[in-house]
């Protein structure tokens, strides 16, 4: 097996051997899992090493027959586009186990478990190039995370883990109509191939919305976000930091890889509709993210609030292109990614925050708390930098992303980059003043007096991901050089019209 | 033409499958009537070999050139064959999945596997059978002996009901059938289906024939149909299904339905095509139909055979489309479903009947809560089963969903595979309700599994074949398409 099947196998099948020891035997669970993911993301790192940044060609690529009658073939490869995505699912799955070490008590050799296939799930899902293989793993994906938010979760877990997932179930499905349709139509289900293939308008149409329900729903976008919250809410702090981290990313990349290259004029005439969407997201959503009480919801639209630049950076593109300088589309999209994986970094912080909170005190609620800092000083000054970095600070991966996004912007409308800009304030606002009413102040609640401070363990997972903001944050370099000419290369196709 | 009868060795080689399975039943028969109470377990290693070696005849029969024997009434294709072999293998399970729900219910008798057999030889028949005779002679052997089946439990309440109303209304549909046959025959002049397609497909054909074929094809489907359970003529389905014992509630909902698609091939494929124009609308009527009403009235279902029931429906329904699309491969998309299906309901009625007891039957959706934490494997097992059924890779129920609606958008009904998956979307809601019940409450009652060795190790077996073949489903999906 070459690499790239290795990452999507091996901790598939380590995730059943991990099944295997079992629950009884947890502490051998943990490290085995634990040494397992620590393995992938080693291996992941070749991706990154061996990487021709240059072409914009799938590399990695594997290709075998699968399904010969519908000619549908077990078909890999990683652009630009991808290979950040799938290291960022293996540096997180890392740190999701670690962080769920003692904290997870009840079935923990499954709790690990579902992990591990997720992580091999989602690798799949970044590197498929067939339409079917990706939809598979698409589908597949959400079966962990059904059963991580229903089994480990929270007081209504069973609902929040319905509700997402018939919520994803039925954004999906349109996606493989549609699928089916172009396989129908151009005789293969190669994604590369469906890149070329012309369509009508009327069908660009179509299939663009059809994609746009999967997607959406995934990023997640307003108005079809409402399964967010409630998952996030119920889900483990695990399961969370998996959801926002990596499994909405996967609707981005959707937009990276199907929508705009297969429906390029399509994705030209609803931009408007996409860019307002995305607007609403970023404002409307940060508002509602300034009253919740609840700290995991708090951060859940954030999430959304914050997905929303990806969305608003893809989709301005038509407007921010100018005919001789692709500048501002391409900060656009280059923006957008970066954004994506920052926010990888950012959301997976921030709810790790409130998971080292909520295992000590068993409260999401910001009432709870108050001058956490007095007994727990280590842990606030992640807590801060993390909040510094979601709320936009210069110097922080969370900054990167968003200026470069609204830089795309102000060539698109000023007015979208206005709007847009008012996240830093906004964004600010929720997540300062949560700032300020969990961790400064006097302590109301004599429970936060007696709090002990991280231990090696969490400071670890906190330490690690302050790292990766910080660099990130610092020198986003090297992370745009390798999508570059990928993004290039997709902003060539979303902009040649297919009629 | 003169229909000749020929028994010559070579024609009766054709149908020796049949031939072993019918004095195989009479050698248990008889058997059976001598052997004392602590004897009776021989009857069921009996009624195993039996259905063991009818398949592996079938089986050395595959590839066969294609041969009509009997004065043109039975055909032996790779069709027969397969469907035979399949039906044999998916017999020999449910028997194994039986045997422990029988001794569980004290209904261990030998009469059970008799009549199983024999419903089985009529099920060839109609696998086999090439004319409106045949078929139907195949139908009734199998009805009968369903009917009786499911009142061999006499002192369950439901039971009696259930065979009753099974028995009206497979009457009813048995005469609609019939009328239907009589009307073709009448017209064609010939019960035969070689005769009957040639006659069809005729292009000189005049008016008033077509309008006798198609009236007499109204009817066909609509026997079909019942048999099938489509909507709307699908109300004995969950009635029949929450009364059976659930061991002949597994075995009607499983091998019974091969052949009946295998009745469908026959008579509308291979005998009517022609007319596929005409019986395609009504076959799409009731696809949706059955399609809609399965999943959204099996939400409101507490208990797990009926939901189960209403689920077969909107299954079928999935059928009925690959037979709208009127292209070879459409048709071997059905059948590829139907096996799947087969697949499937083995293993969702194998659990059930796994967690039976002596006086307790787990019927009930609530009866599942906790299944997880006392019985981790085998609620992994329903869990791939509730997902495959639901239509979510990389589980073999997936690829089956996905090949009829790439046959149907092919076709060009679009609309249709839109409003299909939106159900499967509303079904996998009630699938997740027993997920639910395993996974994420908890044990209302102690759970224990009493099953014997061999049922735990066949279902699991079953259970990892939905897994396995879904990940490698090209060879049964060749399969299929080769049938036809």
């Amino acid at each position: 097996m070459e690499l790239l099947s290795l990452l999507i196998w091996l901790p598939i099948l380590g995730g059943g051997l991990v099944i295997f020891v079992g629950n009884e035997r947890a502490d051998t669970a943990r490290w085995l899992s634990v040494a397992i993911s620590i393995i992938i993301f080693v291996m992941s790192l070749s991706l990154y090493t061996g990487f021709d940044s240059t072409t914009h060609l799938m590399q990695f690529v594997e290709k075998a027959s699968w399904i010969s009658q519908l000619n549908i073939n077990y078909h890999i490869g990683v652009d630009g586009i991808s290979m950040p995505l799938i290291i960022l699912t293996t540096f997180s799955t890392v740190l999701v186990l670690i962080a769920g070490w003692e904290v997870i008590q009840k079935r923990t050799a499954h709790y690990m478990a579902a992990f591990l296939m997720m992580e091999g799930l989602i690798i799949g899902v970044f590197s498929s190039l067939d339409a079917i293989l990706f939809y598979a793993f698409w589908e597949a994906s959400l079966i962990p995370m059904l059963l991580i938010i229903g089994i480990w979760g929270g007081d209504n877990r069973v609902y929040a883990a319905v509700k997402f997932f018939l919520y994803t179930f039925l954004g999906s499905v349109f996606m493989l109509v549609s699928l089916i349709y172009m396989y129908n139509k151009g005789g293969s289900f190669s994604i590369l191939d469906m890149h070329n293939l012309s369509l009508t308008a009327t069908e660009q149409t179509w299939i663009f919305w059809a994609f746009f329900m999967a997607f959406a729903v995934k990023v997640p976008m307003f108005p079809v976000h409402t399964w967010l919250p409630d998952a996030h809410v119920q889900a483990p702090t695990g399961g969370s930091v998996i959801l926002a981290a990596i499994m909405l990313k996967m609707g981005g990349y959707g937009f990276f890889r199907f929508s705009l290259p297969i429906t390029p004029d399509a994705s030209l005439q609803f931009s408007d509709v996409v860019i307002s969407l995305s607007l609403i997201a970023i404002v409307y959503i940060g508002f509602v993210a300034l009253v919740q009480r609840d700290m995991k919801k708090l951060i859940a639209y954030s999430s959304i609030s914050h997905m929303g630049f990806v969305t608003l950076g893809v989709f301005a593109l038509f407007l921010a292109y100018r005919p001789g300088s692709a500048e501002g589309a391409l900060l656009g999209l280059e923006g957008a990614m970066v954004q994506m994986i920052s926010h990888g970094f950012i959301s997976a912080a921030m709810f790790l925050v409130v998971g080292v909170l909520y295992d000590r005190l068993h409260s999401r609620e910001i009432s709870t708390y108050g001058g956490v800092i007095n007994s727990m000083p280590k842990f606030t000054g992640f807590a801060v930098l993390f909040a510094m970095a979601n709320a936009g600070l210069p110097g922080t991966s969370g900054f990167v992303g968003e200026f470069m996004v609204i830089l795309g912007a102000v060539q698109a409308n000023i007015w979208y980059a206005v709007l847009a800009a008012t996240t830093l304030i906004v964004g600010a606002a929720y997540t300062l003043w949560m700032v300020k009413r969990v961790f400064w102040g006097p302590i109301t609640n004599p429970a936060v007096e007696t709090l002990n401070d991280i231990n090696g363990r969490e400071f670890f997972v906190l330490a690690t991901l302050a790292l990766a903001v910080l660099i990130m944050g610092l020198y986003p370099q090297p992370v745009i050089e390798v999508m570059h000419a990928s993004i290039d290369h997709l902003l060539n196709q979303a902009l040649t019209s297919k009629l | 033409m003169m229909n000749t009868f020929q028994f010559d060795t070579a024609s009766l080689l054709v149908a020796l499958p049949e031939i072993f399975l019918l004095s195989a039943i009479v050698v248990v028969l008889l058997l059976d009537l001598f052997l004392t109470k602590g004897f009776k377990q021989v009857t069921y290693y009996l009624t195993q070999a039996s259905l063991l070696i009818t398949g592996v005849l079938s089986y050395s029969l595959i590839g066969h050139p294609e041969t009509i024997i009997f004065g043109n009434s039975f055909v032996l294709d790779d069709m027969a064959s397969v469907f035979k072999v399949f039906m044999m293998g998916s017999a020999m399970v449910a028997m194994v999945y039986s045997r422990h729900y029988l001794t569980q219910h004290d209904l261990f008798r030998g009469e059970y596997f008799i009549l199983v057999l024999l419903s089985i030889l009529g099920m060839m028949v109609m696998v086999s059978g090439y004319s409106l005779l045949t078929l139907y002679l195949g139908l009734e052997i199998l009805s009968l002996s369903l009917y009786t089946l499911i009142a061999i439990a006499r002192n369950r309440s439901g039971a009696i009901e259930a065979a009753l109303k099974y028995f009206v209304l497979g009457a009813i549909a048995s005469g609609l059938l019939l009328y239907g046959m009589s009307m073709i025959y009448g017209i064609s002049g010939s019960l035969n289906i070689v005769d009957i397609a040639a006659f069809s497909s005729d292009a000189n054909l005049g008016s008033r024939e077509t309008l006798i074929i198609n009236f007499g094809l109204v009817f066909l489907v609509i026997g079909i149909a019942f048999k099938l359970g489509a909507v709307p003529f699908h109300m004995w389905v969950p009635d029949v299904y929450q009364g059976s014992p659930t061991s002949v509630t597994m075995f009607i909902s499983t091998v019974p339905k091969i052949a009946a698609v295998a009745m469908l091939v026959r008579l509308l494929v291979d005998g009517l095509g022609s007319m596929h124009a005409y019986w395609s609308d009504l076959f799409m009527i009731l696809a949706l139909l059955s399609i809609a009403l399965g999943s959204v009235v099996a939400l409101m279902q507490t208990n797990i055979k009926r939901m189960l029931a209403y689920s077969t429906i909107s299954h079928i329904g999935f059928i009925m489309l690959g037979f709208v699309t009127g292209v070879i491969t459409g048709y071997g998309a059905a059948v590829f479903y139907i096996l799947v299906y087969v697949l499937m309901s083995l293993a969702a009625f194998g659990v059930i009947i796994l967690l039976n007891k002596k006086g307790f039957e787990a019927e009930k959706i609530s009866d599942y809560k906790g299944l997880s934490k006392h019985s981790p494997w085998f609620a992994l097992m329903m869990l791939v089963v509730m997902l495959s059924m639901a239509g979510v890779p990389p589980f073999i129920g997936f690829y089956s969903k996905f090949f009829i609606l790439q046959q149907v958008i092919s076709a060009g009904f679009v609309t249709v595979a839109v409003i299909a998956v939106i159900f499967a979307v509303i079904s996998a809601y009630y699938y997740l309700q027993i997920i639910k019940s395993m996974y994420f409450n908890d044990a209302e009652q102690e759970i224990t599994v009493t099953a014997p060795i061999d049922m735990k190790l066949v279902l699991s077996i079953n259970a990892t074949l939905i897994l396995v073949v879904g990940l490698f489903p090209d060879f049964w999906m060749k399969l299929a398409l080769s049938l036809f």
